[in-house]
């Protein structure tokens, strides 16, 4: 079935089997392979995207549920080759190792920002509680979501 | 790969025509347990409708002393404005994380019907009616032990469609609490919900997790409302309850289970799960009367 979807600022549309979900249609059939394919049950937020302006998993929305609708994904953060300063402080921060969960959780970590700009460590926990990394123990993206924070006040 | 189809109507009558002319139809909303079905192949259905626009849906409203909830209200959306009723608001602060309190919805726990599912043990401790509609206009309102009558069944007929919930609103406190490995993204191994309606003199009490579907401890309750009856606790919250009694009722609370052993735990834990519940609850619930009391 044919869907129609602004992505990113842009129209665009795919040819998907009815089946198939946003995520799907975002890597296998628009290219955008920001978003990342781990678990598809909801479980690790790598593929988190913004719907109508909501924090969803890619993986658990059914493709038509997103047509006529915005879908937001990470690579709407950078300008050209200038990065986002949630992208920034991850790297100044070291957060990132095998960088497989860092798209999600730099998407998880900007609608957190946008809601709340000094948010305390026990709200960055429960904020990111839906993403995954199996590499840094967190305390290093803990601290990237700080450095954010303070940037963003500066 | 069959051929699916997906149907996608923007008014609940619109839906309910859909659903009448193809009952096999499989709805979907929030998608968090639908998509991984589809996703993991477990489930190819030959036609599904998704819910997810249906204005009607997506409401609340107070009814006559009553409140109504709609199928697809998600979980955020009630954590964020639902404060009147803090069991409800707890149980879904406890649902998955942001992104599937965003897409979850009351009616996808209540179609799926798991005896996990974290909204359930309210609903059953509200008393709750499921309503249900089917196309020409025609409802039909379900108290939810008759509706969901085992590890994911109901008894929804395949013209119908999950409007929402339905309950008294009672007077009293009351909470929502759960077990398990992480405070995200978890399956409860017990869950528990304990309402006092001082306006009736009744305690409710609804465990989740710990059978083939949502369970009451009747007994529980009424051993509870009793002690609160002989003590004078009910006109007086500052009378104290004895411990014996607390311990007692969290006893007979536990004896409500029939949990089973499985990956996420055993009946023994389980058992010994809801007894610790149970007593938390109760004192929880015990100093928010006298709280109010002293105010």
């Amino acid at each position: 079935m044919l869907i129609r979807t602004n992505v990113n600022g842009e129209e665009r549309q795919a040819d998907v089997w009815p089946g198939t979900s946003l995520l799907s249609m975002l890597r296998d059939h628009l290219g955008l392979v920001g978003s990342k394919n781990a678990c598809e049950q909801g479980e690790c937020g790598s593929c988190s995207v913004w719907l109508d302006g909501e924090l969803v998993c890619a993986c658990l929305v059914l493709a038509a549920q997103a047509g006529g609708r915005d879908v937001r994904t990470v690579e709407s953060l950078a300008q050209g080759d200038r990065l986002h300063p949630v992208q920034k402080a991850f790297v100044d921060a070291g957060a990132v190792q095998c960088g497989f969960c860092t798209p999600g959780l730099i998407v998880a970590t900007a609608d957190l920002l946008q809601h709340d700009p000094t948010p305390g460590e026990e709200t960055i926990r429960e904020a990111l509680a839906g993403n995954l990394c199996r590499c840094t123990g967190y305390q290093k993206i803990i601290d990237a979501v700080r450095i954010a924070a303070e940037c963003r006040r500066a | 790969m069959r051929i699916m189809d997906v149907l996608l109507p923007r008014t609940l009558d619109e839906a309910l025509e859909m659903k009448a002319a193809a009952p096999a139809a499989m709805p979907i909303a929030g998608g968090t347990d639908v998509m991984v079905e589809l996703n993991f192949d477990r489930r190819r259905p030959a036609t599904i409708l998704d819910v997810s626009r249906l204005p009607e849906l997506r409401t609340w409203r107070k009814e006559d002393g009553a409140f109504f909830l709609g199928a697809g209200v998600t979980y955020a959306r009630i954590v964020n404005d639902l404060t009147m009723f803090p069991a409800l608001m707890q149980a879904s602060r406890t649902v998955g994380s942001p992104q599937i309190r965003n897409r979850g919805t009351v009616g996808g726990n209540l179609g799926t019907a798991s005896p996990a599912g974290d909204a359930l043990p309210v609903l059953a401790a509200y008393d709750a009616e499921v309503v249900l509609a089917r196309a020409g206009g025609v409802t039909r309102a379900l108290p939810w032990h008759q509706f969901m009558v085992g590890p994911k069944k109901t008894v929804i007929a395949p013209d119908e469609l999950i409007l929402g919930a339905r309950w008294k609103i009672a007077r009293g406190p009351g909470s929502f609490s759960k077990v398990g490995t992480r405070n995200a993204m978890v399956i409860a191994v017990a869950s528990l919900c304990l309402l006092f309606d001082e306006g009736g003199r009744t305690v409710r009490v609804a465990l989740g997790s710990v059978g083939p579907t949502i369970l009451r401890a009747p007994d529980a309750e009424q051993f509870l409302a009793r002690v609160l009856h002989d003590a004078g606790a009910w006109d007086n919250p500052r009378v104290p309850v004895p411990p014996a009694a607390i311990e007692e009722f969290a006893g007979r609370v536990a004896q409500a289970g029939r949990p089973i052993d499985d990956v996420r735990g055993t009946a023994a834990y389980r058992r010994h799960a809801c007894t610790v519940l149970a007593q938390r609850a109760l004192t929880w619930a015990l100093s928010d009367r006298k709280l109010k009391e002293t105010r």
